[in-house]
Order: C-alpha cells, then structure tokens, then sequence
C-alpha cells in the first residue's frame, strides 16, 4: 500500500514547493526508515515476549531445540511452582511493604523540604540545600559500607527498618518538588490562608500539598520504580529467607544447582507486573516526567 | 499530628509581623529538623565515614581496628583484581556510552526529523528503561543460554556453532554491555529528543533559506546546538555504567568459569568489604568509585558552562 502511494506522490511533488511537498518527497526515505524502527522495536520487547513465552511452557518444552517461540501447550504450571518452591508470597509482601512504605516517605519528606526550600528564607537554609544537592550526586554503592555499619550499630540487620533506611529520603525528590513550588505555588495564596488565620501546618496540608498534587504522582511512581527495583542493598542487609525481596529470591533461585526457568520466568513476570501496570496505564506521565526532569 | 498543630495555631487573625515570623520558624525547624536527621544518618554521614574508613585496616569485629593512613590506596595500586576491575569498569561504561549515545542519538534525529507519530516507538523504546534489573536480566541470561538460549538459534541460522556467551569475562563483558545498550538506549534517546524539541526551530529555517539541504542542518545546526544535552546524557549513562553491579553479578553468578569471574568495581567493594571484612579496603576502592564519578560530573559542568 505505501508503495503505492508512493509512486502516486512522486509526480506531482517534483513541480511543487514548500513543507508539504517537502515532506512527501521523503516518503520513499520513510518507509525503510520505519522498516528499521519496527525490527528496532521487535527487538526490545523480545526479552518480554521472551519471558512471557517461556513462563507458560512446561517443562519440557522449556528446555526443547530448537525453541517455541509459542508455547504449544501452555500452562499456568509454573506459576503455581514458584509459589510452591519458595515463600514467593512472602516475599512478594517484603517487597510491597518497603516499596509502599518508602514511597510515601519519599513523597512526603521531598514535599515539606522542597516546599521550605522552595518558600522560607531564613538565613542558613540555602546553605542546607546546597549541601543536600552536593550529595545526591555520591552513588550510593560508595557508602553502602558505612551505612551497613551503621545498622548494623542500630541492630537494623535483617529487618524491614534496615531495608528501607536508604530511601526514607531522596535527594532528587527534595529537588524535584522545590523546583515544583518555585514554579508553580503562588505565594499570595499563603500569605491571603495567613492572614485567614490557618496555621502553617494547616496551609501545607491543605493548600500546598494538594496544589503539587501531579508533582507528586510523578514522584511517587519514580520512587515505586526505583524502590522496587533495588537490589545492591537489599543484598548486603538480609541474612534469613523470611526478609527477602523479590528480586533477592529470584536472583536467589537461578543460582540452585539445577535452575528451573519455567518458574524462574513465572516469577521474573510477577516481578515485573507492578511496573508493567503503572507503565501500561501512566505512560505519557512516566516519559513527559523523565523528559522534563532528566530523573535517572 | 499535622492537625493538632494547626488547631494550636489558629489564634488571632490580626498577626503581627514577628508572630507570623515566629510561627515560619516554628514550622521550618519543626518540619525540617527530622528530614535533616534523616538524611545526616543515612547519607551525609556515611559519605564521610567512608573517606575516613579508608583511612584504617579493619578487622572481624572493628572496622576502625588500625590507622594506616594511605596504605589501602597505595596497596590498591598493585592489586591485580582491583586493576582488572578498574579495566572492565571502564571498557564496561565506553561501550555502554559509545553504543547508547549513538543510536540514542540516531533514534532521536529519525524519530524527531523523518517520522510523524513517533509516540508508538518512543514507548516501545523506553519501555525496558522503567523495568527493574533482576528479572530482565535473568531473561537476558536465559537468552545468552549456551544450550537452549534464543541467541544461540538466531546464530544456528546462519550456521554458527553454540555460543557461551557468558562463561568467559571477554566475551560475557560485551554481551552485558549489550544488554546495558539496550536497557538505557531509551531513555538516552528521550533526553535527547527533548534537546531537539527545545532548538527554536529559527535556527534550521534560516539554514534551510540559506541553502542547507536536510542533512546538512542536521549536521550543522541540530547536532552542534544538542552539544550540552549530549553531554548530558554521556555524564548520566557513563556515571550509571560505573556503578553497574546487579545485571553482572546476576547474569554471572555461579556461570562463569570458576575464578573467571567479570571482575568490576563494586564488585570488589562488595567482595572485599562483606566477604572478606576488609572494609578499610573496600572504602578505599568505593572512594576511587567517588572520585571517577566526582571528575565525570565536574567536566560536565565545566563544558555546559562554556558552551552557554
């Protein structure tokens, strides 16, 4: 069909001029182009569709060669296995408390230190900030030893605390809102809620709070992403079964002497569900965010 | 708690200047005081507690057992597995960088400048970006399978034996490098189209007036103003390379052939700090991690500014 229209265009877009003739004289470049950007396409998501495939195959199709790519009788077995071969459930849990527990710490620790950043001056305040952007720039592997230390001082070792110490706080977060509040949080409305009588708790609770209500959002799947995905820490802070993450156990489970990748695949996709969710249905907040902030 | 603080507050509407500036100060100490606790504890504290653990032989029990003053650096200079991972980290994050930044820059120029409705394929692009690491990179080593892997059937295609990609650190290195391409080469290309998007179109109209055919505003225009965004993005993509842990140490663990694992640096701060105890040590290597990442930030600063 393109090649059709193709050679309809080329004619008539020789004798004329301007963005428009311009643009479908391209054509012919568009379509190999697209060509390109499909198979470019094909191969990022065949991971996906790989683990997807390989999750409902049974055992003995998992390991057949050549491989399906479709699964000839596929089965939700490895499913049920996964849940069999360890505490998947349990650590399914682990991962949603510290995720959950961490993201709302996130969001509101980054919103009332973004928004006083944003608004207060005092003296010695900018100071305070510029401190906090100095080290959000240090990666965390570099103090992960002094931090283990340190819980292990606390007798955080192998508790839901000692996993989410490290991101009780977010650095980007705290930037992130304050930006927010100097762009778009309108100072007369505190100072008219002051002269109302609210309280200062009252204006960030009731005014500032829900005014940065998309900033937020934003933050808050960033954080569910990054939380979720943690695996360094996680690592290093547990020592029994029971305060294992997802991520833990799977990584856990292929290093068995004989590894299973049906259920390993099945559970690498309950992993990656959450994520997948918030990405199918917020996807143009979760680019435009990244796009504007440059968040990593 | 926020509420009862707010009832105490609601005092007389009449406030007087230092009232009001009592109650701002009021709320920022209390509001700021447990975040700053917070993050002194888990972060600024740790920070310099690494760079003075460096500082010291650490034993079992004591970490601070033995001042030793520069010894751990100077030992680091003729560790062999530092060496190497120092190397491999490196050749890790210029292949990563060379590979990402180019096609995240290729992808960005056609999806901006030849395609219309190029939502479908920044989607699909981006798309492992957001995915955590662990499972990807499980389905990454089951496709890298010496015996049943999906790469391996792609290569029996073209009548190449079976591969094992990641048995060996000079081959399983590169297939992390590509796998590490292909997570973050969205999110490059984002960035960067977002650059695009930011040029005032000015600039290619007047080169276009002026005669320039469409590559030649692409080379001479887009390409030169992206400069600071590029830059960016290779800061951004080499500093995560460097800090890359978890797709290695899942996709090698117990894989590669015994004591020839991918050597790399938070590996050994790892190995060195939590197997061996050798936490002076380990600080000392997380420090030169530091200052890599330090210098990498600081040049991007340097050129934004003299490019602006």
């Amino acid at each position: 069909m393109s090649m059709l229209e193709f050679k309809k265009v080329k004619p008539d877009s020789l004798g004329t001029f301007g963005r428009n003739t311009q643009f479908r004289r391209e054509l012919w470049w568009r379509i190999p182009l697209h060509l390109i950007l499909i198979i470019g396409a094909g191969l990022m998501l065949l991971p996906f569709f790989w683990m997807f495939a390989t999750s409902f195959k049974p055992p003995t199709e998992v390991v057949a060669w050549p491989p399906n790519f479709i699964p000839e009788n596929p089965t939700l077995g490895n499913y049920g296995k996964v849940f069999e071969l360890m505490p998947f459930a349990r650590y399914f849990f682990n991962s949603l408390v510290i995720t959950l527990t961490c993201m709302g710490t996130i969001c509101l620790t980054s919103s009332l230190a973004g928004y006083i950043f944003a608004i207060f001056k005092f003296p010695g305040i900018n100071i305070i900030f510029i401190i906090i952007l100095a080290t959000a720039i240090v990666p965390f592997e570099t103090y992960m030893i002094p931090l283990y230390l340190l819980m292990k001082e606390f007798k955080a070792i192998d508790t839901y605390q000692g996993l989410m110490a490290p991101n009780l706080i977010m650095s980007f977060g705290i930037f992130f809102m304050r930006q927010n509040y100097i762009a778009f949080l309108p100072e007369e409305l505190l100072d008219a809620a002051r002269i109302d009588g609210a309280g200062e708790w009252k204006i960030y609770w009731r005014i500032v709070l829900p005014l940065s209500s998309s900033a937020l959002a934003a933050l808050a799947i960033y954080a569910f992403i990054s939380v979720w995905g943690a695996f360094i820490w996680p690592l290093l802070i547990t020592n029994s079964s029971d305060m294992k993450t997802v991520e833990l156990a799977l990584a856990g489970f292929q290093t068995a002497y004989t590894v299973e990748y049906g259920p390993l695949m099945a559970g690498s996709v309950i992993c990656l569900l959450p994520i997948l969710i918030i990405f199918i249905l917020l996807r143009r907040q979760i680019i435009e965010s990244v796009a504007i902030t440059g968040m990593k | 708690m926020a509420r009862s603080f707010s009832s105490r507050k609601e005092g007389p509407a009449h406030l007087g200047g230092s009232t009001l500036q009592r109650q701002k100060l009021l709320f920022v100490f209390v509001g700021l005081t447990p975040i700053l606790l917070i993050y002194g504890v888990v972060r600024i504290w740790p920070i310099i507690r690494t760079f003075s653990l460096s500082l010291f032989d650490s034993d079992l029990v004591k970490p601070e057992a033995k001042f030793v003053g520069f010894q751990n650096y100077t030992d680091l200079l003729s560790d062999d597995s530092f060496k190497t991972a120092f190397i491999n980290t490196s050749l890790f994050a210029l292949g990563t960088v060379v590979a990402s930044l180019t096609l995240g820059l290729a992808l960005a120029l056609i999806l901006t400048q030849f395609i219309r409705r190029s939502g479908i394929y920044q989607l699909v692009y981006f798309l492992p970006f957001v995915m955590p690491i662990v499972p990807v990179a499980i389905v990454w080593r089951w496709i890298y399978d010496p015996s049943y892997g999906l790469l391996n059937l792609f290569l029996s295609w073209f009548g190449i034996p079976k591969q094992a990609f990641l048995l060996y650190p000079e081959t399983g290195l590169w297939a992390i490098v590509a796998m590490n391409v292909w997570k973050v080469v969205g999110y490059n290309m984002v960035i960067l189209i977002v650059g695009i998007r930011n040029i005032p179109l000015l600039y290619s109209e007047a080169a276009a007036i002026d005669g320039a055919g469409r590559f030649g505003v692409l080379r001479y225009i887009t390409v030169p103003l992206l400069k600071p965004v590029i830059l960016f993005v290779l800061v951004v993509t080499t500093i995560g390379a460097y800090n890359v842990f978890t797709s290695v140490y899942v996709m090698t663990q117990s894989t590669t052939a015994s004591g020839n694992d991918i050597k790399i640096l938070v590996g050994e701060i790892v190995l060195n700090g939590f197997r061996y105890s050798k936490m002076g040590y380990a600080s000392s290597e997380a420090v030169i991690l530091f200052v890599v990442v330090m210098l990498l930030t600081l040049i991007q600063f340097r050129f934004v500014r003299s490019d602006t």
